[in-house]
């Protein structure tokens, strides 16, 4: 009979030198049969009819007027909304909100300045009962960084943060999940949804949540339990940067056509509280240049707020060239520079984390509606990259689809087909989230020049201080994140020194603060089809990319004399923080991240 | 008579296991700000296995009552146990000394607390975890089986229930292997992990959950007197690990050994 883990206590699974578990590599296949649900629960061709049947007994059905995929700020304010103009007008809805980690705000990550548009907007008087944790800007500082100096810089206007705030975006969203459910909305955490239910016209008809207990083999174990089919009139893709279902959904009704391709950053982020003499409440600094060379796109970020605590990260263009670059090891080399290791030394880290985050701006904002539903917050990618802020458009646009999915909802129409939320994509155009990423459109583009950085940040300053986007042209992403990597062989691999201990921690340590947990006997939710022939095809133009990117240790290389490259592809799927960037900068796009069992991932604090 | 168990399960509400702890800034507890919190995993073996006795014979469980003792915040574990199956929950609410602190109770107290609730419940089965995995005590379902004057069968890892006899058999996992003992009832058992393996919580069960009875009581309502008896002077990490050393022979590991005091 299986067992939870021998031990409650250890969780990260150790790499190569740990006891060894039988690793299945198995043929995980995920087919997006566009005709019926998305299946992605393995089927292993051994499975015995029982085990069949039980897969597919029939599953238990409810209902929803909404169905909601995903519990951020997004997500949130579109069911607050829709609860709100319950209230205003009578019509009743019933609101259901799903969300994959074990509690509100567990996968939230963010570094994050937020400006209150939209919350004011949403909540007027939130600041009579505002979230923990919130502190408002005090100071701005930019800094252009080498090796041993920093060099002030003069910011453009989009990043002066007057009347804007430093909080924990995880505590945010807790505040926003209480608002929600003392609102009437049902907010069920510990629920992921791999599955869209269709109709007979190919419309999206609701969710259908994860199986659970099912093994490594993808079998039924002992305590099996089949999802639940919500069927709803509309359903929302809430999931943030790049969503699994909003993936499937983007290729299925073709909601790129005619835009560009999204592009990304991973943004890695520690929380540490430090001692007194080295924090100022309410200061904020941005970064570029070192440790980043002038052809990686990025830059750091410290702000201190709540009591004596900083949030200190690394932000990494995920277009970068070279496959030898560690977004991690750049971050944790990073605070070793004078400017952080002045505020973080003797101080404790308390939290890591890594999310990818969207970089495309206006250019790569998809078609938002489909039929049945629609994109709301990261998931479309509303985020002003300039300011590095989206919260603020994220809710916005949850905002926008509320009202439009509760007029659709509530008209009298007999209309029988499935809603399309026409008003939401109309009122996005009209809308202060439109003009804003219209302003600045040109801004992360601009850095896909031979000078890189530099002819960026030349471009940039014309653009933000004087155009401010109001110019015929638009500058477009020509190639994605995973297609612009470059063979191994053209650069040199990075020395990245070790990691101290104090200031600078190795990977491990840093997985074992994020809380993250998968049970051992789990499908492997980063499905790659064969992982024999992804050694192939990768290792030896890449020469392991994807043990580099990953911020959580999930890729290895394990060296096998056996093996025709002479190692071993290895995936720990347990250490997923669930940031997506594997999904996104794979260069042969051949790994799939699903959605692995509800409660399921990190546990972040404070982020 | 056919046998009929009144079921009491006491459930605690700790750190989650996932998250490593860590002692706040005043260096005198654990800090709880921002950090999640669920059900004890003992203790939702003991939900687990109230349950599956419920399920294993018709009319045996007549009911499931949870109750834990902490502050407000444990109604949201006390739901996860309604999820799970049991029928209704008590919270004996302890009021918080300061904004985000509520009084850390010691098994004592509440091992007290429980003998006044299970009096008040007529319970005749008490099935609770081993112990909490924040302080590892391993005390209360003992205390309280001494308070009670009722047998105990602590750290089980099977537990059979006779309905013609009322006799309940429970192995338990010792250190030279597994014994096994059988008690009538009254009787208080106290999980162990290799008992069962909880469900899933169906999201259905959830919604039903929320519908399901939650009471307050108060400690003073129960006559018990739940001040601390122990005071914590401080907290610190155990040191670093520091690396190992290599010796290259079984002198040189006698000599090292000898050296640390070890032998």
């Amino acid at each position: 009979m299986p067992l939870r883990p021998s031990s409650m206590y250890s969780l990260v699974r150790m790499p190569s030198r740990a006891i060894y578990r039988r690793v299945v590599v198995s043929q995980q296949l995920t087919s997006f049969t566009y005709e019926r649900t998305y299946r992605t629960t393995a089927f292993r061709r051994n499975l015995s009819e029982d085990e069949s049947a039980m897969l597919q007994e029939p599953r238990e059905e409810d209902e929803a007027d909404v169905v909601i995929v995903g519990g951020g700020p997004a997500g949130l304010a579109a069911a607050i909304r829709l609860k709100q103009l319950e209230l205003e007008r009578g019509k009743q809805v019933r609101v259901v909100l799903l969300e994959k980690a074990s509690d509100m705000g567990n996968h939230t990550l963010s570094g994050a300045v937020i400006e209150p548009k939209a919350l004011k907007e949403l909540l007027p008087d939130w600041l009579e009962d505002p979230p923990t944790t919130l502190t408002p800007v005090k100071s701005n500082k930019m800094r252009f960084l080498t090796e041993k100096y920093s060099i002030p810089l003069p910011e453009p206007p989009q990043m002066h943060n007057s009347g804007n705030y430093i909080v924990s975006l995880s505590e945010v969203v807790k505040w926003l999940a209480a608002k929600a459910e003392e609102l009437g909305v049902e907010v069920y955490p510990g629920f992921s949804v791999n599955e869209l239910l269709f109709d007979q016209s190919g419309a999206v008809a609701g969710i259908a949540t994860n199986d659970m207990g099912i093994s490594r083999a993808g079998a039924p174990k002992d305590n099996f339990q089949r999802g639940m089919e919500f069927r709803a009139k509309v359903t929302l893709l809430a999931e943030g940067c790049h969503g699994s279902l909003t993936k499937g959904v983007i290729k299925k009704y073709d909601l790129r056509r005619g835009k560009d391709v999204q592009t990304y950053g991973i943004g890695l982020k520690e929380v540490w509280e430090v001692p007194e003499e080295n924090w100022r409440e309410g200061e904020v600094l941005h970064t570029m240049g070192w440790p980043l060379t002038s052809k990686v796109y990025g830059g750091g970020f410290m702000y201190h707020f709540g009591e004596r605590l900083v949030s200190v990260g690394l932000v990494v263009g995920l277009d970068y060239a070279n496959p030898w670059i560690s977004p991690f090891r750049e971050f944790q080399r990073m605070k070793h520079h004078p400017i952080y290791s002045n505020v973080l030394k003797n101080g404790t880290c308390v939290s890591y984390g890594a999310r990818a985050l969207n970089e495309g701006g206006l250019q790569s904002v998809p078609k938002l509606i489909f039929p049945g539903g629609a994109l709301i917050g990261c998931s479309a990618g509303f985020v002003n990259v300039p300011k590095i802020k989206g919260t603020h458009t994220a809710m916005k646009s949850g905002m926008l689809a509320a009202e439009s999915a509760y007029n659709a909802i509530t008209s009298d129409t007999t209309n029988e087909s499935a809603i399309a939320l026409y008003d939401y994509e109309d009122n996005f155009k009209k809308s202060w989230i439109f003009e804003e990423l219209n302003e600045v459109r040109n801004v992360r583009p601009s850095f896909h020049n031979p000078l890189g950085m530099y002819g960026g940040i030349l471009y940039s300053g014309l653009d933000t201080l004087l155009l401010k986007g109001r110019v015929p042209w638009t500058f477009h992403h020509k190639a994605s994140d995973a297609a612009s990597t470059q063979p191994a062989d053209k650069f040199k691999p990075i020395d990245y020194p070790k990691p101290d201990g104090k200031l600078s921690f190795d990977l491990l340590t840093s997985v074992a603060r994020t809380g993250t947990m998968h049970n051992e006997d789990e499908p492997v939710h980063l499905q790659v089809k064969d992982w024999d022939a992804h050694t192939t095809s990768s290792y030896p133009k890449y020469q392991g990319v994807e043990s580099r990117f990953c911020p959580a240790g999930v890729y290895e290389y394990i060296p096998d004399e056996t093996k025709k490259e002479g190692v071993r592809f290895q995936i720990n799927s347990q250490n997923c923080i669930h940031c997506k960037t594997c999904d996104i900068k794979v260069p042969a796009q051949d790994i799939n991240w699903v959605c692995p069992e509800g409660g399921d991932g990190p546990k972040y604090m404070l982020t | 008579m056919p046998l009929r168990l009144n079921i009491v399960v006491p459930v605690k509400r700790v750190i989650d296991f996932a998250i490593k702890p860590r002692i706040n800034a005043s260096k005198n507890a654990i800090e709880t700000n921002g950090v999640k919190f669920s059900l004890n995993p003992f203790c939702e073996i003991a939900v687990e296995e109230a349950v599956r006795l419920r399920e294993s014979s018709k009319d045996l469980v007549e009911s499931i009552t949870l109750v834990s003792a902490g502050s407000a915040k444990a109604q949201d574990t006390l739901r996860a146990g309604l999820a799970l199956g049991a029928d209704k929950a008590t919270l004996i609410e302890i009021p918080a000394i300061d904004d985000s602190k509520s009084l850390e109770l010691e098994p004592l107290a509440v091992a007290k607390l429980l003998r006044a609730f299970v009096k008040k419940s007529n319970a005749n089965l008490v099935i609770m975890g081993k112990q909490a995995i924040d302080d590892d005590s391993n005390q209360t379902g003992q205390m309280l089986a001494g308070l009670l004057n009722w047998s105990q069968a602590t750290n089980a890892s099977k537990v059979t229930v006779d309905e013609a006899s009322g006799v309940v058999t429970v192995s338990r996992e010792v250190d030279g292997g597994t014994e096994t003992l059988s008690a009538p009832l009254p009787l208080v058992i106290t999980t162990d992990l290799r008992l069962n393996t909880p469900r899933y919580t169906k999201l259905q069960d959830i919604m039903k959950a929320k519908k399901k009875k939650t009471e307050k009581v108060s400690p003073e309502s129960l006559g018990v007197d739940i001040s601390s008896r122990l005071e914590i002077l401080s907290l610190s990490e155990p040191p670093k690990r520091t690396g190992g050393g290599k010796v290259d022979s079984v002198d040189a590991l006698i000599g090292k050994l000898k050296e640390t005091g070890a032998i």
